[in-house]
This record gives structure tokens, C-alpha cells and sequence, in this order.
């Protein structure tokens, strides 16, 4: 993975001592908070609900064995012991003290990580497939090129106040697993004749008005691609509406000017900023694949593997759901849950996290990932010591076997946490877990992916989701939306509103009936929840959801 | 006929800890139920003013509404949580329980 140069590391720490030196003027009252809040805000720290949250950038979401012990630790040193992964690859802290905080960047720098662009109006923590270098249907790995737009858009001047946030997310394999399409910007690494090069999307967007990305060119040469990012994010600097915060996203400069119009701007500027690249970045996106080159991949009898599969029952449904096929042979991409039936879907205690980097270190080539479905991923274990590294992950609670199924479910912080939020997300995502972990049904029912947003913000992709659920606020009082028939792959897909919004006390049975309604229209047990929607309709889900209007109808 | 006042308190975070505070009387307390109830606008308002200057304690001062038929209480969902921690972990306010 990519190392910190003498100069990565000079600038973090000139940036760290700069915070420290604003987190002492506002304690000493040289800085009001108007002043203070955009500078903590580029250093990813948040006034939350209950507490200061530290948001940490994972860049593309990958992490070695030493960077998740430094997360542990800090989680133990100035946090209560655990941290929560985000569907934007990044990890939160939700109790630092402002005064911890500089020493927390500290930490983070010892192991090359920082929490610069985590939020405000700036290009944000690019993501990518957390499958990447080692998904088997990969084109390329999108780390690289990832990693050079990490290096352009951290500091660059052009873009610290951009009119609004900038999502950026890379691919490099048809089937997207980074949700590209609902990015400000979505990379898809292809090839054309033999040459590798992008498939530019622009103006995706969830939130409070969801778009699907367009494609702005279908293919962008590598040696191309910076300036094209940058001629992107400069027409939206100059073009963005900077009056209306609602719609200050790319996503609506692009609805309401066009794809063409913003093509055309994007020519012209490409062509004036195209003579300043003059190959530099080339030569540093060369030295960065090197630091990604594959591990040595070993070749071993698959005998304990076999064996463990076919005698015991609890690994082999482990191994059903939670691994995913690799390029290489013999190896397999393991998905560690992090929702287990009844926990905070993301979280992971600092012992977790531990046990997670010391078996990547055993087991894995020292390489983790963070998903943004807010599971860990291990990319590269060898099948001959999945059966041990299955006992290991039992025995810290990690083994849950339901990766991409009901369980499976993203939620964001919601109003547990969150200062935006409408509506609490997690407790809805651990009673449905709950649930359909007491009906025995999530193995049945099979994959179903349910995505809870508790604002419209949309952190929790729930205009993506199977099954979206949307918590506001209606009158005092919390309400859930179901939204029904989203999809967040390459066959994007907003999903629909299924009708009126139910209680917390209704929304669990709302599911339940929703499910089993499901059950009931499937043609075959292996039609998915989305097929038989997308055969179906939301007709035959609305009646299962609602009952008495149906009743009422007849 | 003017709409009745709905009682009130001042509510902010602290600036070093981030946790919820309530003013009181004399300073600021983190325990709702020790909060000065406000019942009159004029001096909401001036209440406001004094908490909003002191910006070397606090941040984000705004006016919450409770019921104050006893010690006051949250009205709205949002207080509730505030005053209490979040519903996954008994971490925030409700760990001094």
C-alpha cells in the first residue's frame, strides 16, 4: 500500500501543529467559535449531538495491520473503546474532548492517516470497491489512481471552498461495488483496444434531491484523467449555485444545465489547463502502482478447507455468505461482519479491531478494508486457513454469517449521534436484525439489502437500498418512510416511495410484512427480493405493506 | 390574544467536553432536571443573550422547550436524547445514573 513520502509526512505534521495552535486559540478565546468552526471542520472534527466526533479519512477505504491497532488504541485513549465505520470508508470517533483532539491527529499521523477533507466544502475522502486488487472480475486496481486524486485534491488550493462537498468514487470492475453512480464524480476504470482508461459519471447524488450519475465521456485515457477531474471540479466551482445550499451539489448543476452544457464547459477548460500536466503526475501515479503491486500469492492443498466445509455446518454457512471469489487461485476475499443480530451496524470495539489487523497479519498480507457498507474486509486469505481464521473471528464475536442479507444492514448514525438527524437510524436497523434472527427467515429470504437514513442527508443510501428506510421527524414524533426497489450497483437504481411513513413501534412489523409478502410473490427461492420487484412492481409490495388500505379498497 | 409562552431553557455543549449543558441561575449545569425554567419571552430572550456571550464556555446556544409542570422534562424526541445519551450504548448522560 502506498507509504508516506518525507514530504507527506512534513505536511501532516506542519497541518497538525497549525490545528493544535487553533484548538489552543479557542480554548484561550483568541478564536470565537465562527471563526474556529470551518478549521476544525477541515480537520474532520464535528460538534455532534452529545459530544465532538472525529471523522478519519481511510483512504479508498484500505488499511494495513498497524494503521487498525493505531485505531484501536486511540479508540481506548481518548475515546470509550470503539469506533464506527461509515458507508464513506472512513471511521468516527463519537466522544473525543477538544483538547484530545490534536494529540488523536497526532497518533493518526505515526501511522500516515489524518482527518484533513473529512468534511466541509472540499473534495472529500475518495473511495473505491473495497474488493480492489483482489476482486476476480476486476479490470484494474482503482488504488493507484485513487491514491493520485487523494494526493491532487488534498490542499489544492483551487478547491478548499468549493460551493459545496465533493464525493469522489473509483471502480475498476463492471460489477460497482463503490456505489460510482451516486458519487459527484464516479470513476470506472475500462478498456478500449487493448488500453486501459476511465468511464467518466457525473451528478450522482443521494441526499435530499437523488440523482444517478451521467456519463460525461465514456472513456478518458490515464494520462488524461487528472486534467479532466480538475476542468470537472473547476467548471463546477465557477458554475455551482453557491445561493441555495440544497442546490449547491454538482448533481443539480449538471440537472439544471444539462450534460451537454457542462461537456462543452468541460472541453473548453480541459483544453486551457491541459498544458500544465506535463506527465509529473504520470510519473507519480507509476511509483504509486509500484507500492501497490500484488502480494506473493502461495499456493497450498485446499484440504482443511474441504474438510471444514463439508463437517461443520456454522463454517460452511460462513462461507456461503461471506466470502467472495478472488483472482487468485486457492484464495478467497472474506467479508467480516459488523452487524451482528442486535449490534450497531459499523461499530467495532478496539479488542475487534485488533483481533481484525493481528489476523490480517497472520492470514492475510497484512491488508484490510473498510466497506462502505461498514463491514472489514480481509481481500487476500488463502482458503487452506479460512477454517482457523473462522475460529478466530468466533471467538471475538466477528463470524456473524450474513453478509448482503437482511441482517446486512447500513444505518447511519441517525439521532443517536448525529446533529442533522431527524429521526434515530440504529435502533430500527437492530430490531429488524433482531427479528428476522428470532424468525430464522434471513437465510430464506436471502439477499435483501436494507439501507436507514435517519435524515434526508441520505448518509445511510437509503435511496439505494432493497428496502430504504427514511427516519424524519412528523410532528414530534419519529416516522419511517420506506422507499422500495433501489439499487446501488452498476445498474443504479433510485428506489420508489411505497407510501405512508409508519411509527418506530410500526415500522418493525411493516418489514416483516413486507418480507413475508415478498415470500409469497417470489416465482422461485432463487428470485431476489429485487427481481421479483423488478418483475412485479411496487403494486403487490404496497399490499403487503398496507393491509388495511387494501382492506378498506375492497 | 397572544399565543401562550411555552416554558423553556437555554441549551448549548460545552466547548472543552462537547456534552449537553443546561443554564442555570447562576452558571450552567449538565443535569436538565437543575436547569433555570424560563415561563416569560422577554427574559428567554435576554437569558439567550446573556448565554450567547459566553462563548469561551459554550457553543451553539439555542432555546429548548420543556414541560415544567415538575423538574423540567423535554418535549420533543430530540431532548429527550439529548438529555439522556444514545439508545445503543448506555454511554452520555444516562452512565452518572
Amino acid at each position: 500500500m502506498y507509504s508516506y513520502t518525507e514530504f507527506d509526512a512534513d505536511f501532516l505534521a506542519e497541518r497538525n501543529a497549525q490545528f493544535r495552535a487553533q484548538v489552543e486559540r479557542r480554548i484561550d478565546g483568541s478564536l470565537t467559535e465562527d471563526e474556529f468552526k470551518p478549521l476544525r471542520l477541515m480537520n474532520g472534527l464535528y460538534l455532534q449531538l452529545h459530544a465532538y466526533m472525529l471523522r478519519v479519512a481511510i483512504p479508498y477505504g484500505t488499511l494495513n495491520g498497524a494503521q487498525m491497532h493505531k485505531l484501536a488504541d486511540i479508540a481506548d485513549t481518548w475515546d470509550k473503546g470503539y469506533g464506527h465505520f461509515t458507508t464513506r470508508q472512513n471511521i468516527q470517533y463519537n466522544w473525543p474532548q477538544l483538547r484530545d483532539v490534536p494529540d488523536m491527529l497526532d497518533a493518526l499521523a505515526e501511522v500516515n492517516m489524518h482527518a484533513i477533507q473529512t468534511s466541509g466544502n472540499t473534495i472529500r475522502n475518495v473511495t473505491a470497491d473495497h474488493f480492489a486488487g483482489a476482486a476476480a472480475d476486476e479490470v484494474a486496481d482503482p488504488r493507484p489512481v485513487a491514491e493520485l486524486i487523494r494526493q491532487w485534491s488534498t490542499d489544492h488550493p483551487e478547491f478548499q471552498f468549493l460551493p459545496r462537498k465533493f464525493k469522489v468514487a473509483v471502480s475498476g470492475s463492471a460489477h460497482d461495488r463503490a456505489v460510482i453512480k451516486a458519487h459527484d464524480i464516479g470513476l470506472q476504470i475500462v478498456e478500449q483496444n487493448g488500453v486501459l482508461g476511465f468511464q467518466v459519471i457525473v451528478g450522482g447524488g443521494l441526499g435530499r434531491t437523488p440523482m444517478i450519475g451521467k456519463v460525461l465521456y465514456d472513456f478518458v485515457a490515464s494520462e488524461d484523467l487528472l486534467p479532466t477531474l480538475e476542468a470537472i471540479v473547476s467548471v463546477y466551482n465557477l458554475l455551482g449555485r453557491r445561493d441555495n445550499k440544497y442546490k449547491a451539489r454538482i448533481k443539480i448543476t449538471v440537472h439544471e444545465n444539462g450534460i451537454e452544457d457542462i461537456r462543452a464547459r468541460v472541453d473548453a477548460r480541459y483544453a486551457l489547463i491541459r498544458p500544465q500536466f506535463t506527465g509529473v503526475d504520470q510519473q507519480m501515479l507509476a511509483r504509486i502502482e509500484a507500492d501497490f503491486a500484488k502480494p506473493t500469492f502461495k499456493t497450498a492443498p485446499l484440504d482443511s478447507y474441504t474438510q471444514a466445509y463439508d463437517s461443520d455446518p456454522v463454517f460452511r454457512s460462513w462461507a456461503d455468505t461471506n466470502l467472495s471469489d478472488h483472482h487468485a487461485p486457492g484464495y478467497a476475499i472474506v467479508s467480516i461482519s459488523l452487524k451482528a443480530h442486535g449490534a450497531t451496524p459499523g461499530d467495532a470495539s478496539s479488542d475487534q479491531m485488533r483481533v481484525m489487523a493481528d489476523l490480517a497479519a497472520q492470514y492475510g498480507h497484512d491488508e484490510l478494508r473498510i466497506s462502505h457498507e461498514q463491514n472489514v474486509i480481509l481481500p487476500h486469505v488463502h482458503r487452506a486457513d479460512l477454517p482457523a481464521l473462522h475460529a478466530a473471528l468466533k471467538d471475538a464475536k466477528l463470524a456473524t454469517a450474513n453478509i448482503g442479507l437482511i441482517s446486512d444492514i447500513i444505518a447511519c448514525p441517525g439521532m443517536d449521534y448525529c446533529a442533522l438527524a431527524t429521526a434515530r437510524s440504529i435502533p430500527i436497523a437492530q430490531e429488524i436484525a433482531t427479528r428476522f434472527d428470532a424468525l430464522k427467515l434471513e437465510h430464506e429470504v436471502g439477499p435483501l439489502k436494507i439501507k436507514i437514513s435517519g435524515c434526508i442527508n441520505a448518509c445511510g443510501h437509503h435511496h439505494v437500498g432493497h428496502i430504504g428506510i427514511l427516519g424524519l421527524d412528523r410532528a414530534g414524533v419519529e416516522n419511517y418512510q420506506i422507499t422500495l426497489g433501489g439499487d446501488g450497483t452498476q445498474d443504479a437504481t433510485l428506489g420508489e416511495r411505497a407510501g405512508p411513513g409508519f411509527s418506530a413501534d410500526e415500522i418493525i412489523p411493516a418489514i416483516e410484512r413486507l418480507v413475508r409478502g415478498y415470500l409469497d410473490l417470489r416465482s422461485e427461492p432463487t428470485e431476489t427480493f429485487l427481481q421479483t420487484y423488478r418483475r412485479l412492481g411496487l403494486a403487490p409490495f404496497k399490499a403487503a405493506l398496507y393491509p388495511e388500505a387494501r382492506a378498506n379498497a375492497a | 390574544m397572544a399565543k401562550p409562552f411555552t416554558p423553556k431553557v437555554v441549551t448549548a455543549n460545552a466547548l472543552l467536553e462537547g456534552d449537553v449543558i443546561y443554564q442555570t441561575a447562576t452558571g450552567w449545569t449538565r443535569d436538565l432536571a437543575q436547569a433555570e425554567v424560563l415561563t416569560d419571552e422577554a427574559d428567554a430572550d435576554l437569558r439567550m443573550i446573556d448565554a450567547s456571550q459566553q462563548t469561551d464556555l459554550v457553543v451553539g446556544v439555542y432555546l429548548a422547550d420543556v414541560d415544567a409542570s415538575a423538574a423540567p422534562k423535554p418535549v420533543h424526541f430530540r431532548e429527550a436524547f439529548r438529555a439522556k445519551g444514545p439508545s445503543n450504548y448506555a454511554h452520555g448522560k444516562q452512565e452518572a445514573l
